[in-house]
C-alpha cells in the first residue's frame, strides 16, 4: 500500500504534477493470447488449476455476457471499447517452486519497493528500518496482486493463528474450495451487469478473506493491486466474509505505469457480514488518470457491493478516488438483516480530461436499517464529475433510516459536476433525508488563506482538505495522510 | 438514453388511424420524430418511473364535435368557478380540447387568437425529443394563442378544459401565452372532466424583459383519465415566471416543465403539490435550464400519497457554462400515509459553471409522532388530528401561489376531492 509506507517527503519531492507511479516495469511475462473467447477461458481456469465448477461458472457467465450490452446510462464518454483487443491473462514468468519472497523476481521487488509497499515481514516488525522523525506503525498484512496473478501475500502466519484467511483468491479456490463455492457470486450474480458478468467469466485473481465467528481480525489487511503490462486488462474479484460477531478493516490500493493507450480494470467485490459483524472496506484509488489533454489513462468500471445478511451487521465503504480516466463505480449496501447499517463515504476528485460517475445504492431491506452516505466531489481542470446514487426502501424496512449529503465543489468554470441521486421509497414508516450543494471556493477563504502568506496552491489544498474532512476522518490513520497529498497532487495546475 | 425499443410504432397503436390520415407537412415532420422513437417506456431514462401502459389498453377516437352544456356549466359551478370573485374573471373553456365560446367571457387588453383558425406550433416546444410534444403536434386541433402587449397588466385569466367522454377519446390542445416587455398576468388553469380521456396539453409559455407570469395550474382531472401535459417556458431579462401545480386528479398524471432562463436576472418558481390516493400515479418533472448568468430559480414540490398511490418527482436544474451567479434551489417533500403508498424521487444537478450556489434536498417522511400525540394529548380524535396535520403539510406548499384568489380556489378545489372533516 503506498499509504502504509509512503512517507510526506516522498510525495513532497514530487515536481510538478505528475503521476509518480506511472514507471513500467521491465518483467518475464506470461500472456494469453488476445480476446476473449471460450478457449481463453478454459486457459485462464486451466492456468490457474480451477475446480471444474468454476470453470463452468465462468463459462456461464461468459455466456450471458455475449447476450448483454455495455450500460450508456453513466455521463461518461470514450470510444467504443474492443474487447478482443486485450489479453485476458497476463503473469509474471516464475518458476515452479515454493513460494517464498526469495523466488519473486527481483525485478518485480524492486517494482513494490519503488511504490512504497511493505513486502518485507521482518523489517516491517522489528520496525528498525524507519527514517528518523517516523513513529513506526502497526503492521498490516498486504496482497500484492501484479497485472492478473497475486504475487505475495504477508503476515499469513500470524493470521493463521487468529483463524483468518487472507490469501490470493486462487488459492482460496485450491485450498478453501467450500467456502469460495458457498459465498462467489452470491452478492455480485455473475450477470449482474455487463462488466461484472465479463469479470467473472475472466477474473484472474485477487484477495479471499474470511475472518471466521467472533474473531476480530488482528491488523489491517490491504491488498495492491497494479497493472503494469502492456494491453492487459486486470479483472480480480475480491470476496470478503465476515462470521458472526467478527469484524475486519481491509484497504485497498492501485496504481498503474503511464500509457497513451486505455486499459481496462472491471473488478467485482463481494462482501458477506453475517449477524454482529462489521466490515470496513476502504479504498484509495489512484489509477494512471491519462495525461493533461486526456491520452492514455485507466477505464475503471468496478462493481462492488456488500450484503447485510445478519441482524446488526454493518458495511462501511469509504473511498477516495483521485485517478482513471473514467471510474464507473458504485460501491453499494444490501440491508437485510434487521438493524443492519451502510455507510458510503466518498470522495472524488477529478481533474484535466478525467472523468466520474460515482455513488452508492443502498438497498434496505430489513427493519430499523440504516444507511448514511456522505459524497463529495471535486471537479477541476476539463473534467466531469457525477455523484449518482440510489436510496430505495422496500415495504417491509419499517423504521428504515437514511440520511446523504452530496456536495460539490467546482475548481475553474470549465469542468461540470453533478448530482443525480434516486429516492425509491415504499415504506410509510421509513425516512430519508437528502441534501446536496454545489459552490465553488469562496473568495473569502481564500483570501484568508493567501493574507496569512499560504500560496494559492497550498490554499486550496487546505480549503480542499477541510472540504472533504467528513470523508478523510473515516479512513484509517495512515490511508488519511496519503489521501490528504494525493488529493493535493490531483488539484496540481488547477488554479492560477 | 439508447433504450431499444423492437418496434416503436407498436406504441402508436391507439393512435394510429387517426396519426395516419395526419397530412400537413409541419405535422408529418413531428409524426416523423414520434415514429422513429415511439412513446416512451420506462427503459427510457426520462420515463424511469412513469409506464404509459394506460394508453396501451385502450383506442382514442377523436371528441365528438357536440358537448353537453348543461353538464359543462354544472362542472364549472361545482369547481366553485361561478362563486364570488372567480365569476367576474374572464374565462376561456374548452371542451374535449375545442373552445367552447358560449361558454367563455372573453379577456380585454390582449390580443386573442386559436389554434383552431391560426394554426402555429411556436418556438420552444421539441416535438423532436419528447415525444408527447410531437403526438401533440401530430393531432392537436385548437387551443389558445395569447398575447398580453407591451406594458399591460391583463389581470387575471381563467383557462378551464373540461373532459366529457362517453368512449375513450384523446384531445391534445396547443396553448402558446407572450407577455411582451413588461407585461403582467395571472394566469389560472383548472383542468376536470369524467371519462376515460387522454388530455395531452402543450403549452408553450414566453416572458419577455421586465414582464411577469403566474400561473396556476389546478389538475382535477377525472379517475379514470390520464393527464399529460408538457409546459415549455422562456424568460427574458429580468422576467419572472412564477408557477405552480396542484395535483389532484387523473389516474395517470404527467406535469413535465421545461423551464428556460434565457437571460440575466431571470427569474423562475416551479413549485406543486399532490395529494394521491387508491391507485394514482402522479408524476412531477421538471428541466430548469440556467443559460444566462445572474439567474435564480426556486422549487418546492410537496406530495401526500395515500393507498396505493405513487408520487414521482424529477426535478433537473441545468446550469450552462455561462450561467455564473446561479442561484437554484429544490426541495422535495413526501409524507406517506399508507403502507402501500409509494414515492420515487430524482432532484438532479447538473453544472457547468463554477460560480454558482445551487442546492436540494428530499425528505420523506410518516405523519410525525410527537405532532400527532401533541393533537392526541389535547384531544383531537386521530382521524381529525391526521387531518390537521395533513392540511398544514399541504397549506405551507400552497402559501407558495403568489396570487391570493389563485390560492383560494386552489384550497376550494382540493376540499371537493378532499373534505376536510369526515374523512378516516
Amino acid at each position: 500500500m503506498p499509504a502504509v509506507t509512503e512517507t510526506r517527503e516522498a510525495v513532497e519531492k514530487l515536481g510538478q504534477s505528475s503521476y509518480k507511479w506511472g514507471f513500467e516495469t521491465e518483467i518475464d511475462m506470461d500472456l494469453a493470447p488476445k480476446g476473449l473467447n471460450e478457449d481463453t477461458i478454459r486457459l485462464i481456469s486451466a492456468r490457474k488449476e480451477e475446480p471444474e465448477w468454476l470453470l463452468e461458472w465462468r463459462l456461464s457467465a461468459f455466456k450471458a455476457w455475449q447476450q448483454m450490452t455495455e450500460p450508456t446510462w453513466a455521463k461518461v464518454k470514450y470510444p467504443p471499447i474492443d474487447y478482443q483487443d486485450a489479453h485476458y491473462y497476463a503473469a509474471p514468468k516464475k518458476k515452479p517452486g515454493p513460494k517464498s519472497l526469495e523466488e519473486v523476481d527481483p525485478e518485480l521487488l524492486r517494482t513494490y519497493e519503488k511504490l512504497g509497499i511493505p513486502l518485507h515481514e521482518q523489517a516491517m516488525l522489528a520496525g528498525v528500518e524507519l527514517p528518523e522523525g517516523e513513529t513506526a506503525r502497526p503492521p498490516v498484512a498486504v496482497d500484492a496482486v501484479f497485472d492478473s496473478v497475486s504475487v505475495v501475500t504477508t503476515f499469513r502466519k500470524t493470521l493463521e493463528e487468529a483463524g483468518v484467511i487472507f490469501c490470493p483468491i486462487s488459492e482460496a479456490v485450491k485450498d478453501h474450495p467450500d467456502l469460495v463455492r458457498k459465498y462467489l457470486g452470491t452478492v455480485v450474480p455473475a450477470g449482474d451487469n455487463f462488466f461484472a458478468a465479463l469479470n467473472s467469466a475472466a477474473f484472474t485473481d485477487g484477495s479471499f478473506v474470511f475472518v471466521p465467528k467472533g474473531v476480530r481480525c488482528p491488523m489491517e489487511l490491504s491488498t495492491y493491486f497494479r497493472i503494469n503490462a502492456r494491453n492487459t486488462g486486470q479483472f480480480e474479484r475480491t470476496l470478503i466474509v465476515v462470521e458472526d460477531g467478527a469484524s475486519v478493516s481491509y484497504l485497498e490500493g492501485c496504481t498503474a505505469p503511464m500509457r497513451d493507450e486505455n486499459q481496462l480494470h472491471a473488478a467485482v467485490v463481494e462482501l458477506v457480514a453475517m449477524e454482529d459483524a462489521s466490515i470496513k472496506y476502504s479504498t484509495v484509488q489512484n489509477w494512471y488518470p491519462g495525461d493533461e489533454n486526456g491520452r492514455g489513462g485507466i477505464y475503471n468500471f468496478v462493481t462492488k457491493r456488500g450484503a447485510c445478511r445478519g441482524a446488526r451487521s454493518k458495511i462501511s465503504w469509504t473511498q477516495v478516488e483521485t485517478g482513471s480516466a473514467i471510474t464507473w463505480k458504485y460501491p453499494s449496501c444490501i440491508l437485510q438483516g434487521e438493524g443492519s447499517v451502510g455507510e458510503f463515504y466518498s470522495v472524488a476528485v477529478t481533474n484535466n480530461h478525467q472523468q466520474a460517475d460515482t455513488g452508492t445504492k443502498m438497498i434496505h431491506i430489513g427493519r430499523n436499517t440504516r444507511s448514511t452516505i456522505i459524497a463529495k466531489t471535486i471537479s477541476a481542470g476539463q473534467s466531469d464529475s457525477t455523484y449518482r446514487g440510489l436510496v430505495r426502501v422496500l415495504p417491509k424496512a419499517y423504521g428504515a433510516r437514511n440520511f446523504t449529503q452530496c456536495d460539490s465543489l467546482l475548481i475553474g468554470d470549465r469542468c461540470g459536476a453533478h448530482t443525480v441521486p434516486y429516492i425509491e421509497n415504499r415504506n410509510m414508516g421509513a425516512r430519508i433525508e437528502h441534501e446536496a450543494t454545489t459552490s465553488k471556493i469562496s473568495e473569502d477563504q481564500l483570501f484568508y488563506c493567501r493574507q496569512r502568506g499560504l500560496s494559492e496552491e497550498d490554499a486550496v489544498g487546505l480549503i480542499v482538505n477541510g472540504f472533504c474532512r467528513d470523508v478523510l476522518k473515516e479512513l484509517p490513520m495512515e490511508f488519511a495522510v496519503e489521501a490528504q497529498k494525493l488529493l493535493q497532487i490531483s488539484l496540481e495546475g488547477s488554479v492560477g | 438514453m439508447n433504450a431499444i425499443i423492437k418496434d416503436p410504432s407498436a406504441s402508436l397503436v391507439p393512435f394510429k388511424a387517426r396519426l395516419d390520415a395526419v397530412t400537413d407537412p409541419a405535422r408529418r415532420a413531428a409524426l416523423g420524430a414520434l415514429h422513429r422513437v415511439g412513446l416512451p417506456d420506462r427503459r427510457v431514462e426520462a420515463w424511469k418511473y412513469t409506464g404509459l401502459r394506460f394508453l396501451n389498453e385502450t383506442a382514442f377516437a377523436t371528441a365528438p364535435q357536440e358537448i353537453d352544456r348543461v353538464k359543462a356549466r354544472a362542472e364549472l359551478e361545482r369547481l366553485g368557478l361561478t362563486l364570488g370573485e372567480a365569476a367576474s374573471l374572464p374565462r376561456l373553456v374548452f371542451v374535449n380540447g375545442r373552445y367552447a365560446a358560449d361558454l367563455s367571457v372573453e379577456p380585454e387588453n390582449v390580443d386573442l387568437t386559436f389554434f383552431s383558425k391560426m394554426q402555429a406550433f411556436g418556438s420552444l416546444s421539441s416535438p423532436d425529443r419528447d415525444a408527447l410534444t410531437a403526438l401533440n403536434a401530430a393531432l392537436a386541433t385548437d387551443g389558445v394563442q395569447l398575447t398580453v402587449p407591451a406594458g399591460i397588466d391583463a389581470g387575471r385569466l381563467l383557462l378551464v378544459s373540461l373532459g366529457q367522454a362517453a368512449d375513450p377519446i384523446s384531445f391534445h390542445p396547443r396553448h402558446s401565452v407572450t407577455l411582451e416587455n413588461g407585461a403582467n398576468l395571472s394566469l389560472l388553469c383548472v383542468q376536470s372532466g369524467e371519462g376515460r380521456y387522454l388530455h395531452n396539453p402543450v403549452m408553450e409559455l414566453s416572458v419577455a424583459d421586465n414582464a411577469r407570469l403566474q400561473h396556476l395550474t389546478i389538475q382535477t382531472e377525472g379517475d379514470d383519465a390520464a393527464c399529460l401535459a408538457t409546459l415549455y417556458a422562456q424568460i427574458e431579462e429580468h422576467g419572472s415566471y412564477d408557477s405552480f401545480v396542484l395535483g389532484l386528479g387523473a389516474a395517470l398524471s404527467r406535469h413535465e416543465v421545461h423551464a428556460r432562463l434565457n437571460a440575466a436576472h431571470a427569474q423562475v418558481h416551479v413549485n406543486g403539490a399532490q395529494r394521491l390516493q387508491g391507485r394514482q400515479l402522479g408524476d412531477v418533472t421538471s428541466v430548469i435550464t440556467h443559460a444566462a448568468p445572474d439567474c435564480n430559480s426556486r422549487q418546492t414540490v410537496r406530495n401526500v400519497l395515500d393507498g396505493q398511490s405513487r408520487g414521482v418527482f424529477q426535478g433537473k436544474v441545468l446550469v450552462e457554462r455561462i450561467a455564473q451567479k446561479t442561484d437554484g434551489y429544490q426541495m422535495n417533500q413526501a409524507l406517506l400515509l399508507s403502507e402501500t403508498a409509494e414515492i420515487d424521487a430524482k432532484p438532479e444537478l447538473e453544472i457547468y459553471a463554477d460560480d454558482v450556489k445551487c442546492s436540494h434536498g428530499a425528505t420523506v417522511g410518516a405523519l410525525d409522532d410527537e405532532q400527532m400525540f401533541y393533537l392526541r394529548s389535547r384531544g383531537v380524535p386521530e382521524a381529525e388530528a391526521r387531518q390537521i396535520l395533513i392540511h398544514a403539510f399541504l397549506a405551507e406548499a400552497l402559501g407558495l401561489i403568489p396570487d391570493e384568489l389563485a390560492q383560494t380556489i386552489a384550497t376550494r378545489i382540493m376540499e371537493l376531492r378532499f373534505p376536510v372533516t369526515g374523512e378516516a
